[in-house]
C-alpha cells in the first residue's frame, strides 16, 4: 500500500515537474528517508567554530541515527581557502551534499552559475517562513526564491576591549566612546599609557575594520547606499570615512599583515597587549572558552558611532545541484533549522540563532543582548563577509584596502573603490 | 610500405599513449585556457562572448598587475643572485679536499627536501614584521628578535610587509631552500673537470686565481646556465611559498602574477585569471625554450 502511495506521489511529482518545466527531482527528496552519508562542506575547522559544528553533528546523529556525517571542512582565511576548494569542486560537477555560504550577496554567484537548488518548498515543508524573522528572509530571498538555510546570525560591528588596559589608561570600561572622534581620543590615551590601542590582523580583518569605519561615518543609510549605488563613492563623506580609517590604522599593531587570522588579533586583547579589537561576535566564544569573564576581563560594545545598527552576516547551508544524497542534504538542513540544532550550535559558537523561537535562557550574557539587538536594531549587511556584495567585488575592494595599508593614499583608495563599485553596479 | 611501418610502427605505438595524454592534458588545456582568457567570463555568471585581446591589454595597463610584474622581476633577480652566490660559494669550498665534505654536502642539500609549504609556515613566523622598537615590541619574534638579541637590532625590518621591497624578503627562504641544489650542480661541474687540466695549468706557472679564471670558470658556464634556467623558471612560477608565508591571499605587498591569478580565480574572474596564466606561460617559455633550443644544438654538434 505504502509503495503504491509512494509511486503515486512520485508520479504526481513527475507531472508537477513536467508542468512547471524548471523544477527538479530534488524537491521530492525526503529527509525522513535519509540514509548513507552526508558530506557537509564548511570552513569550521578549528576553535569555537569546530566546537559549534561538533555540537550540531551530535544533534544530527540523534535526529538521524542512520545517516553518517562526513566532515569536509577546509581551514583558513575566514573561508577564502574553503571557497576556492569549493569553487573547483562545483565547477567539476562534484558538489558536496551541502555547503556553507554566507547568506546574502555571496550566494548570488552560486545562483548565477546555476549551482544551487531552490529551497522554497523545503521552507514551506519545514514551516521555516514563520520561524525566521522577516528581515532575514528578505535578505535571503532572490527573485522570490530562497536558496539557503541560515544556521546562525553574527554581528560584525562589535568592539572587544581589555578591562585592565582601559583602566590603566584611565578610561572607564563601562562607558564606551559615543562616536569615532571620542574613540580616537580614548586611543590616544591608551597609546600614551604604552599599549597598542587597536589590534587588527590580515587583509580580511582590515576590510572588516574599514567596513565598521564606513558604517560609523556614513550611518546605516549611507552605508547601504554604497552597495546599491545611492551613495556616491567619490563623495566627500567617503573621503572623510577613509581619513578616519587611516587614523584608525595608525593606532594598530604594525605586524597586522603577519597575523594569520582573526584569532591572534583577538588574543592580543585577551593578553592585554592591545586595548581594542573590532571583530565579529565569534570572538565571544573565544573569550569564554579561554575562561575570561565579561565585565571583569573584557567588555564589548557596538563600534563607536554604530550604536543601534546591527551589521549582520549569517552562515547558511545550501543544497547544491547534483548533490549525491539529496535526502541526506535535507536531513542536514532540517537539523540546522530545528530549534534543538540552532540552540546547540549557537550556544557553542557564540552566535545568535536565526530562529526567533529558540529559548534564550540557555545562552550567555553577550548572546542574550545580541538576540535583543537583532530584533530591535537597524540591520545592515556586512561587507567583509560577503553579505553586502558578491565575492568578486569584495575581492577587488580587499586588494585595494590591503594596498592602502602601505602608502595610505586616501585618494587612491577612494578612486579604486569608486571604479570597482562602478564596475559591479552595472 | 609494410617494411617502413615495421620500422617506425612499434616506436609510434610505444610513444602514442604519452602523446595522447600530453595532447589532452597539456596542450588541449592550454588551448582551453587561452580561449577562456579571450572571453568576458569575469563573474560566476556563465558568459563566453569573445573579446579578443582586450583582457590582456587591460591587465598590462592595470597598475596592480604592473606592480605584480615588477615584484616578479625583483623576486627573480634576488632569488637568482642569492642561490648562485651561495651555491657557488659552498661548492667552491667543498670542492677542495676538506674535512667532512660528505657531511656538509648533506647539510646544505637537506633544505631542498622540505616542501615550500612546510618551510613557509616556519618562515612566516621567522619573518614576522614586528620590531622591538615599535609599540607592542615586547611581542617581537622570529628574525627581528634574533637580530635584536645579538646586537644587530638596526637590521630589523618589516620583511615582506612593504609594498616596494617586501617581495625580496620572500626570496630569503627560497634562497635558503635552493642554494644547496645549485651547490650540487656546481659541485658536479667541478668534478667534471679533469685533474690533469689543473696540473697542466699549474705546471705552466698559472696562479691559483688565473687557474680559476681561465681554466675552471669557462668550463662551468653550462652548469651556470642550467642553474639560471632551473631557478629562473621556479621563481616565475613561485606560488606555494608565498601562500604559506603570507596568510591572506589578497595582500597587496607581495602580489606576483601567480598569486594574482589565484585571487582572480577565487573571485570568479575566470577570464582575467586565465589571461594571467597565459602570460605566465609565455614568460616561462621565454626562459625555457631558448635553453631547449640551445641544448639540442649542443647535442647535435
Amino acid at each position: 500500500m505504502r509503495r503504491i502511495a509512494m509511486l503515486a506521489s512520485v508520479a504526481a511529482a513527475g507531472l508537477l515537474l513536467s508542468a512547471c518545466g524548471g523544477g527538479s527531482a530534488v524537491e521530492d527528496a525526503n529527509p525522513s528517508e535519509a540514509s548513507g552519508s552526508v558530506g557537509v562542506f564548511t570552513w569550521w575547522a578549528d576553535g569555537s567554530e569546530k566546537v559549534g559544528l561538533d555540537a550540531l553533528v551530535d544533534i544530527f546523529s540523534e535526529q538521524y541515527p542512520d545517516v553518517k556525517f562526513d566532515n569536509l571542512a577546509v581551514a583558513g582565511g575566514a573561508g577564502s581557502q574553503a571557497k576556492s576548494v569549493l569553487a573547483a569542486n562545483l565547477k567539476s560537477g562534484n558538489p558536496p551534499d551541502s555547503f556553507q555560504a554566507h547568506a546574502g550577496a555571496e550566494l548570488q554567484d552560486y545562483i548565477a552559475a546555476d549551482q544551487l537548488e531552490d529551497l522554497t518548498s523545503f521552507y514551506e515543508d519545514a514551516k521555516l517562513n514563520e520561524a525566521f524573522p522577516k528581515d532575514l528572509l528578505d535578505r535571503l530571498t532572490v527573485d522570490g526564491k530562497i536558496y539557503s538555510v541560515p544556521s546562525n546570525i553574527h554581528r560584525a560591528n562589535v568592539v572587544w576591549a581589555n578591562v585592565d588596559v582601559l583602566k590603566k589608561a584611565g578610561l572607564d570600561p563601562a562607558k564606551p566612546a559615543a562616536d569615532l572622534d571620542a574613540w580616537f581620543a580614548d586611543m590616544d590615551k591608551i597609546k600614551e599609557s604604552g599599549t597598542t590601542p587597536l589590534a587588527v590582523a590580515g587583509t580580511w580583518t582590515q576590510v572588516q575594520l574599514f567596513e565598521n569605519i564606513l558604517l560609523a561615518t556614513l550611518g546605516a543609510e549611507g552605508y547601504n547606499g554604497l552597495w546599491d549605488g545611492t551613495t556616491d563613492w567619490a563623495g566627500a563623506d567617503v573621503t572623510k570615512a577613509i581619513e578616519n580609517y587611516k587614523k584608525a590604522l595608525s593606532y594598530t599593531n604594525s605586524d597586522r599583515d603577519t597575523l594569520s587570522d582573526w584569532g591572534p588579533a583577538t588574543q592580543l586583547v585577551e593578553d592585554g597587549a592591545a586595548a581594542y579589537n573590532v571583530m565579529g561576535d565569534w570572538a565571544e566564544a573565544k573569550f569564554s572558552q579561554d575562561g575570561k569573564k565579561p565585565g571583569e576581563d573584557y567588555v564589548y560594545f557596538p563600534t563607536p558611532g554604530t550604536d543601534g545598527v546591527f551589521d549582520f552576516l549569517a552562515d547558511s547551508f545550501t543544497l547544491p545541484k547534483g548533490a549525491p544524497n539529496p535526502d541526506g542534504s535535507k536531513a542536514w538542513l532540517t537539523t540546522i533549522s530545528s530549534v534543538d540544532g540552532q540552540q546547540a550550535f549557537n550556544a557553542a559558537k557564540g552566535s545568535v540563532p536565526a530562529r526567533t523561537d529558540v529559548p534564550a535562557d540557555k545562552f550567555g550574557e553577550y548572546q542574550k543582548s545580541a538576540i535583543e539587538d537583532f530584533s530591535s536594531d537597524t540591520i545592515v549587511s556586512s561587507l567583509a563577509h560577503g553579505a553586502a556584495v558578491p565575492v568578486a567585488w569584495l575581492n577587488e575592494l580587499s586588494t585595494a584596502v590591503s594596498k592602502f595599508g602601505g602608502p595610505q593614499d586616501v585618494a587612491a583608495l577612494q578612486d579604486s573603490a569608486a571604479s570597482i563599485a562602478e564596475k559591479f553596479q552595472q | 610500405m609494410f617494411k617502413k611501418v615495421k620500422t617506425w610502427g612499434p616506436a609510434l605505438a610505444l610513444i602514442s599513449p604519452t602523446l595522447v595524454l600530453l595532447a589532452v592534458f597539456v596542450y588541449a588545456l592550454i588551448a582551453e585556457n587561452v580561449r577562456i582568457s579571450m572571453t568576458n567570463q569575469h563573474t560566476a555568471r556563465p558568459s563566453s562572448d569573445f573579446v579578443g585581446m582586450e583582457n590582456y591589454f587591460r591587465l598590462f595597463g592595470d597598475a596592480d598587475f604592473q606592480h605584480a610584474l615588477r615584484n616578479l622581476l625583483l623576486l627573480t633577480v634576488v632569488f637568482l643572485a642569492g642561490t648562485l652566490i651561495f651555491g657557488f660559494l659552498w661548492a667552491w669550498i667543498l670542492e677542495r679536499p676538506a674535512f667532512g665534505e660528505g657531511f656538509f654536502r648533506s647539510v646544505y642539500l637537506f633544505p631542498m627536501a622540505v616542501s615550500f609549504i612546510a618551510s613557509g609556515v616556519v618562515w612566516r613566523w621567522l619573518l614576522s614584521s614586528l620590531q622591538t622598537d615599535q609599540s607592542g615590541g615586547e611581542r617581537t619574534t622570529g628574525l627581528n628578535r634574533l637580530l635584536d638579541s645579538v646586537g644587530l637590532g638596526f637590521l630589523q625590518n618589516s620583511w615582506w610587509s612593504d609594498p616596494n621591497w617586501g617581495i625580496a624578503a620572500i626570496a630569503v627562504p627560497a634562497i635558503w631552500q635552493l642554494s644547496g641544489y645549485v651547490m650540487a650542480l656546481f659541485l658536479a661541474g667541478f668534478r667534471g673537470i679533469p685533474e690533469e687540466l689543473r696540473e697542466a695549468a699549474r705546471i705552466d706557472g698559472c696562479s691559483e686565481w688565473k687557474l680559476y679564471r681561465y681554466v675552471i670558470f669557462p668550463q662551468l658556464s653550462p652548469v651556470m646556465l642550467s642553474a639560471v634556467i632551473i631557478i629562473g623558471h621556479m621563481s616565475l612560477k613561485l606560488f606555494d611559498l608565498i601562500r604559506a608565508i603570507v596568510p591572506d591571499a589578497n595582500t597587496y605587498d607581495i602580489q606576483v602574477p601567480a598569486t594574482m591569478m589565484w585571487v582572480k580565480y577565487i573571485g570568479s574572474d575566470y577570464a582575467d585569471s586565465a589571461a594571467i596564466g597565459t602570460i605566465m606561460l609565455v614568460l616561462v617559455a621565454l626562459v625555457v625554450v631558448p635553453y631547449l633550443v640551445y641544448t639540442s644544438r649542443q647535442e647535435k654538434r
